[in-house]
């Protein structure tokens, strides 16, 4: 069945990206494609790639706090909080934040409200920035529980040396307990950079104009022109960025060796 | 006086953070129970529940969706548990010469930006007719809901002790009655929790039917997201919350059936 419904269209995806419509080999796709889209492959890249370190960030401080945090209420609402959008599904996220971020959202009026912004400088965050947020906002929940578990399930006599000889929270974190739960990080941040690097509601639904992600260029190109050729010119590039990012998983994941 | 700074300052964060994950929440909420509600007016003008007698009716193309992806999503799951639970004892419990290789390569899906194999499956399925069928999105959700089924049920037969099983053979049970009797009912609540997330994957799936469902099938997702493209803010939030509940429903549950120390270790 993953056979059939992987690797037979991956194959016809990749024959398509090489041949012209007539079956001749060529390049033509791809240079029509960045022609067309080059743009917003960098778009992309950028995106992607400033969503992942954004999220690895988040997911690390709330792990770490979860674990070294010194006030047990604090951790305990911390931990009640940060959850939260872990199922909630990308198309529901994407519907929230269009609302949430838009120029007269509820973000820009509660900081209205508080008098923290002027009312006529207020501009939406429904652009690239929107979609960066909604992608964190979705995916930080899931790195930080992967990276979390990690972090409870390790040695604490090492961390408690640490702190007895005064190394302070932030310095344990980064030198001591960011080192051992690395390969989960990794794991957690290529799931999530595939992710993202694969969802077409949210770029849509956040960001509907010029330039956008390049999944809603193949969805375009499929659905307006019925144009598979550059569709999956453009699908060998995001298969290219994530190849990029499966194999730093897969090094990962064979070199550590453990898992299950 | 340092101690009242420091609990200002986590308050502040943890204030900040509620306010950034519950804020879009908030905002959905809002749309949801207004009638009118236009710039530059910071809450709605009119409030009340008209909208929801709209997308609640039962005539409506939203209850429509609501059953048709109840069905796609209960067909799935069967489907996967189907596969999964035998996959799951084979790999988690007998030594299965390359598991982990097998887990790996399961996983490579997972690993690839699956739009693009969508619509190849999509323009696959109109050829030999299984665009716009029931039967053609179940088999999308469930080829990527079985990875993570057969991945939690492995997880959940590993972690079981294999001595009581031995136990029940040493009493005289059969290979078989042992692994139904004693063995299934301890993977219970693994299988049950990748039971669950399957549905809830296939309720929540945009993407795959947008490509393999269109024209004919149409799931709740789709239908919020055409009412969203369409301005019809208030169809659009109402129809999200029917997807919020389930969702939120398992992330709260989920502690019960998964703990994160055993969440670590797939990946």
């Amino acid at each position: 069945m993953v056979l059939a419904l992987f690797v037979y269209p991956l194959g016809m995806s990749l024959v398509s990206a090489f041949t012209t419509k007539e079956g001749a080999p060529s390049l033509d796709n791809f240079a029509k494609a960045f022609e067309l889209y080059g743009n917003d492959i960098v778009f992309t890249v950028v995106i992607v790639v400033a969503s992942t370190v954004l999220t690895g960030l988040f997911a690390a401080a709330i792990g770490g706090y979860l674990v070294l945090g010194a006030h047990p209420a604090a951790v305990a609402v911390l931990k009640s909080l940060y959850r939260w959008p872990l199922f909630i599904p990308f198309i529901v996220a994407a519907q929230c934040m269009r609302t949430f971020l838009a120029k007269n959202g509820l973000m820009n009026n509660t900081l209205a409200t508080l008098g923290l912004v002027d009312v006529g400088s207020l501009a939406g965050l429904l652009d690239w920035r929107g979609i960066i947020v909604t992608f964190v906002w979705k995916e930080t929940p899931f790195v930080a529980l992967l990276v979390s578990g990690a972090m409870a399930s390790l040695d604490r006599a090492t961390i408690e040396a640490a702190a007895n000889l005064g190394a302070g929270g932030l310095r344990i974190l980064v030198e001591i307990i960011l080192p051992q739960v690395a390969g989960v990080m990794v794991v957690g941040l290529t799931l999530a950079f595939v992710t993202m690097l694969s969802v077409l509601s949210v770029p849509i639904m956040i960001s509907g104009g010029s330039p956008t992600m390049i999944t809603v260029d193949m969805a375009f190109r499929v659905n307006s022109y019925g144009d598979y050729g550059v569709a999956n010119a453009l699908a060998f590039v995001s298969y290219a960025i994530a190849g990029l990012a499966a194999w730093i998983y897969l090094r990962r994941n064979l070199a550590s060796g453990g898992g299950l | 006086m340092r101690a009242a700074l420091g609990w200002l300052l986590r308050g502040g964060l943890l204030g900040g953070l509620a306010f950034l994950i519950f804020g879009p929440l908030a905002n959905l909420v809002l749309w949801a129970v207004a009638i009118q509600w236009y710039f530059p007016h910071k809450l709605p003008l009119t409030w009340g529940f008209k909208y929801w007698g709209e997308v609640f009716k039962p005539t409506s193309d939203t209850i429509a969706a609501l059953g048709t992806s109840v069905l796609i999503a209960s067909i799935t799951v069967l489907v996967c548990l189907l596969l999964a639970v035998p996959a799951g004892y084979a790999l988690g419990r007998a030594q299965v010469p390359g598991r982990r290789l097998i887990l790996l390569l399961l996983l490579l899906p997972q690993a690839f930006p699956n739009l693009a194999v969508y619509f190849n499956i999509a323009r696959l399925f109109y050829m030999v007719g299984l665009n716009g069928t029931i039967a053609g999105v179940v088999l999308v959700h469930a080829a990527h809901g079985l990875v993570i089924a057969v991945w939690i049920a492995t997880a959940a037969f590993a972690a079981i002790d294999p001595e009581l099983e031995l136990a029940a053979r040493n009493i005289g049970a059969s290979a078989l009655h042992t692994a139904l009797t004693v063995t299934l009912p301890l993977a219970m609540p693994g299988v049950t929790a990748s039971g669950i997330f399957v549905f809830l994957e296939s309720l929540d799936e945009f993407t795959g039917t947008y490509f393999v469902g269109v024209p004919d099938v149409t799931t709740l997702p789709l239908v919020m997201f055409t009412a969203s493209l369409a301005g019809n803010y208030q169809i659009a939030a109402i129809t999200a919350l029917v997807l919020l509940v389930p969702a939120v429903g398992f992330m709260l549950l989920i502690e019960r059936f998964l703990k994160a120390e055993m969440l670590a270790k797939i990946g």
